[in-house]
């Protein structure tokens, strides 16, 4: 167990001039400053998908608001939901991975670190190209204009025809890049966790979290294809006159749509499946106990990413398919449920009979369950394909979604950003501040997502930038915008709480939820090489084991 | 005028009104009206307010995953509180841990089994409620209809009775005794759309290049709103859709009505003049006149519709007249341009289209 650390380290020489500092960050290599710098590029887009949101807010607070232009509110949902899933969620989670992933199996780096730059200097510039359609959207056409064909960009309004000028070029190659830095990311991923495990750490004692990592990564490699196919497809329908999707010339508007969603519905288990991990990991921790049924809890997450791959066409019931093809989705779409079911039911099972510690990050994983729970259900609703003839493209699709992006993936990924915080930054951070973050979040999340059903089940379409007065939506939406605030607030104080405490927190030691994986042996922040000796492990929790020499776990696994 | 001023004041007060009393305030308004104006139909779209077959059936389903999805809440969520509650760390810390339990495989295979089966329940429910719409033969009698998409208004046809208007559909009320249900053949001129009007049916996209069919049995005569649900566009906001069912007497005096070619008086030849000789009938159509445009609605009977640009204003002479004048000013990105007449010639052309009974 490598608990010493060496003690020349990365940050140690504070003298240095700072063109120096950004120069060693720049041409990094080191997995953990790679995985720093995807959360703070995912955070700098959060800040920019957030205003968007607010944008799109204030705009339907009231019916008939001329606070932006239709075309203005278009451009906003179609960089909203780009920006939140591709440089926002994507990113962090790979940068979550990065960091933690060679800790926890006791490596000293990714299998592949300089693959790792690219992949991450990629994603960047793919980001940055989308938003430089603002200056250069609209080519030889009038001013620049972001794109507005929507986050999933339905043929054939992606045809030259109907979309003039370039922004939807922007969006097609800012994915298209950012996907090669994905799947260079995940090729990572796979390779890491199959062959750097430290000595001792068969498939069966890794941590959840590399488990689940494993299974996101597998899922990246299948799901971006389909993906980049479309858009080279798509570039070739706009530059050199093909005729994949334009309608106009025979192509097809439904094939675009099973090419998207047989990427877009993998890509939700991809987002979720590491939210699932985080939880895996900071549940135990606070309740004092092993995960319950570690291999009920990999072999759930496996089957979700199976039939995760066989159910794209949900987001299809409105299309016109016929009764059979509509029925098989409805099965596939309802078996997800039964994993997801046991999963929810192990960290109940993991909960029940510990000594539960209300700390800000298990504060925010029972937020992830209560909210995973409703979102899991209101999706059996929309599963019912009738029903969803009736909620799909609604603003109760709107909620659903949300209810899983950000009352499950983002509550948990504050969970890890505090759980970790620590471990990343050296300090602890303002408890305080995090539970004032938590509450906050909580009241305006509800007070946005909640009532966003409503409209929906009132017949309120989404993607519309105005709606008429006197059908029963004003009110919901006006409280829809006013929880917009109070989230807005949260994640002021959130991101004030990291900054204040990276300078004035307290040290945190290498261990301070007294934890259990390999990440807590050594130093907070780990040197570059992670650990002085590689360490051997016996069990799932080595340092459960180390702790408990009198009754230690492998004598039970 | 005074009949046009009366709507007008309606709509204002309409929206003024709340959600509940709008229904009643209509049938007073409206009672004196033909008789395929508002009934009592609300004007909130609520898909817990069915009135035709599809949308009843789907109601049901609703209700029952509804209360599927409740009660696995109401487990659930009372687990979690109860975790929470009852294992919640309490001082003075004893310095010991709990009992480390590492799982238990019959309460897993419990929580296995008992959701598949909750699984297989709702997937029957669904699936018969799927095969019930979804297989529907159209009865004799059945009305047919084709929708067509366009940037951003609606096109709707009867191929049977040779009828061709915009925006604003109308059917009769289907009576168990004789059915007449209407079935709507689905397509699209440009972009995707999706015709959705909650109370009478789930949604179905228009797609080009491709014929989708639904329908719609309604058994309550009213004005139902709906609009387009599926993004196709800068105004894809003011895509919005009326259906009028219509009592079988009423309906078949539209018929009769919409049957007529255009027979504008002769005082308004100027601007009928106007319109024949300027771009007006690149797009639009005027039956037994030299307009035959198909890119824009069929205005033969323009005043027997409620309102313009596809629901975005009331039918009112200065909506009219403002819409010809700048259409940006009531739906900004519609495809229709500003016709840049002056206010003699704009006048002329509104007294003509306000002959187009």
């Amino acid at each position: 167990m490598s608990s010493e650390s060496i003690a020349l380290t990365a940050a140690g020489a504070p003298s240095r001039p700072l063109s120096d500092l950004l120069y060693s960050w720049v041409t990094t290599v080191d997995h953990k400053r790679l995985g720093i710098l995807y959360i703070l590029y995912a955070i700098f887009f959060l800040v920019i998908g957030g205003i968007e949101a607010t944008i799109m807010r204030i705009q339907l607070i009231v019916p008939h608001n001329h606070f932006v232009s239709p075309q203005t509110f278009n451009r906003m949902f179609t960089m909203h939901g780009t920006t939140m899933i591709f440089f926002v969620a994507m990113p962090v989670l790979f940068g979550f991975g990065n960091y933690l992933i060679p800790l926890m199996i006791g490596a000293r780096d990714m299998a592949f670190p300089r693959l790792n730059a690219w992949s991450f200097w990629l994603t960047a510039f793919g980001g940055l190209l989308l938003y430089f359609s603002f200056v250069g959207g609209n080519g030889l056409y009038g001013a620049g204009s972001a794109p507005d064909v929507g986050w999933f960009a339905y043929a054939p309004l992606t045809a030259r025809t109907f979309s003039i000028g370039h922004s939807t070029d922007f969006w097609t190659l800012g994915l298209l890049v950012s996907g090669f830095g994905s799947i260079g990311a995940a090729v990572n991923f796979v390779a890491t966790i199959v062959c750097l495990r430290c000595p001792g750490m068969s498939f069966g004692k890794m941590p959840l979290l590399v488990w689940l990592n494993l299974v996101m990564g597998a899922m990246v490699l299948l799901a971006i294809s389909p993906l980049t196919a479309a858009q080279v497809m798509l570039s070739l329908d706009r530059f050199l006159g093909a005729h994949f999707f334009d309608t106009q010339a025979g192509g097809s508007a439904v094939l675009w749509m099973h090419f998207f969603w047989i990427f877009g519905h993998p890509e939700v288990y991809v987002l979720v499946i590491p939210a699932f991990a985080f939880v895996s990991e900071i549940v135990p921790v606070f309740s004092r106990k092993p995960i319950f049924g570690y291999p009920v809890m990999v072999a759930a997450t496996v089957g979700i990413g199976f039939v995760s791959f066989g159910v794209w066409a949900h987001h299809m019931f409105t299309i016109g398919m016929n009764s059979y093809a509509n029925s098989f989705f409805v099965i596939t779409t309802m078996v997800v449920g039964v994993p997801t079911g046991i999963k929810i039911f192990n960290w109940l099972g993991t909960m029940w009979g510990g000594k539960l510690q209300f700390k800000t990050p298990m504060l925010f994983c029972i937020g992830f369950l209560f909210q995973f729970l409703i979102a899991g259900l209101t999706g059996i609703m929309l599963g019912a394909a009738p029903f969803d003839w009736q909620l799909g493209n609604s603003y109760f699709v709107v909620a659903h979604f949300h209810y899983v992006i950000v009352g499950g993936i983002l509550f948990a990924l504050f969970a890890a950003f505090y759980y970790w915080f620590p471990k990343m930054s050296g300090h602890l951070y303002n408890e305080g501040l995090g539970k004032l973050h938590f509450w906050l979040f909580l009241l305006g999340f509800h007070l946005t997502f909640d009532f966003m059903h409503i409209p929906g089940i009132l017949g309120m379409p989404r993607r519309i930038y105005t709606y008429e007065p006197g059908r029963g939506w004003d009110i919901w939406n006006f409280i829809v915008t006013v929880g917009v605030f109070f989230q807005a607030v949260a994640i002021l104080i959130f991101v004030g709480n990291l900054l204040y405490s990276l300078f004035k927190g307290k040290l945190a030691g290498n261990d301070p939820w007294d934890a259990w994986t390999l990440e807590w042996s050594t130093s907070s922040p780990p040197p570059e090489y992670n650990f002085a000796s590689i360490p051997v492990v016996r069990s799932r929790r080595p340092l459960w084991d180390l702790k408990h020499p009198e009754d230690p776990d492998w004598k039970y696994e | 005028m005074s009949h046009r001023n009366v709507e007008k004041i309606a709509n204002t007060r309409l929206r003024k009104m709340s959600a509940r009393g709008a229904g009643l305030l209509a049938v007073l308004i409206f009672s004196g009206r033909s008789c395929f104006a508002f009934a009592q139909a609300s004007p909130v779209p609520d898909i817990f307010k069915p009135a035709s077959t599809p949308a009843e059936s789907i109601h049901r389903l609703s209700l029952f995953v509804l209360i599927i999805t409740a009660l696995i809440f109401v487990v659930v969520f009372s687990l979690l509180v109860y975790a929470v509650g009852k294992f919640r760390h309490r001082a003075p810390e004893d310095g010991r841990e709990p009992p480390q339990v590492y799982g238990s495989n019959q309460m897993e295979l419990a929580w296995t089994v008992v959701p598949v089966l909750i699984v297989l329940v709702l997937f029957f429910a669904t699936a018969r409620v799927i095969h019930s719409i979804q297989q529907a033969v159209p009865p004799p009698g059945t009305i047919e209809v084709t929708a067509i998409g366009h940037q951003f208004w609606w096109e709707f046809r009867y191929p049977a009775l040779g009828i061709v208007t915009a925006n604003e559909l109308h059917i009769p009320v289907s009576d168990p005794a004789h059915r007449t249900p209407t079935f709507i053949t689905l397509s699209s001129a440009d972009t995707d759309h999706s015709f959705w009007v909650p109370q009478l049916a789930g949604k179905t996209d228009l797609i080009p290049n491709r014929i989708n069919s639904m329908w719609i049995e309604p058994n309550e005569i009213g004005m139902y709103v709906g609009q387009c649900a599926q993004y196709c566009g800068t105004q894809h906001a003011k895509m919005l859709l009326r259906v009028y069912v219509d009592s079988p007497e009423g309906f078949s005096k539209w018929i009769a009505s919409q049957k007529q070619i255009a027979n504008p008086a002769g005082s308004v030849a100027a601007g009928r003049h106007i319109f024949e000789k300027t771009a007006c009938i690149n797009c639009h159509a005027v039956s037994g006149t030299v307009a035959d445009g198909r890119f824009g609605p069929d205005l033969t009977h323009l005043m027997s519709r409620e309102t313009i640009a596809s629901g975005a204003a009331p039918n009112t002479h200065e909506n009219l007249k403002l819409w010809i004048h700048s259409p940006d000013s009531i739906k900004p990105g519609a495809l229709m341009p500003a016709m840049n007449l002056n206010e003699r010639d704009l006048e002329a052309v509104t007294a003509y289209l306000e002959s187009l009974q």
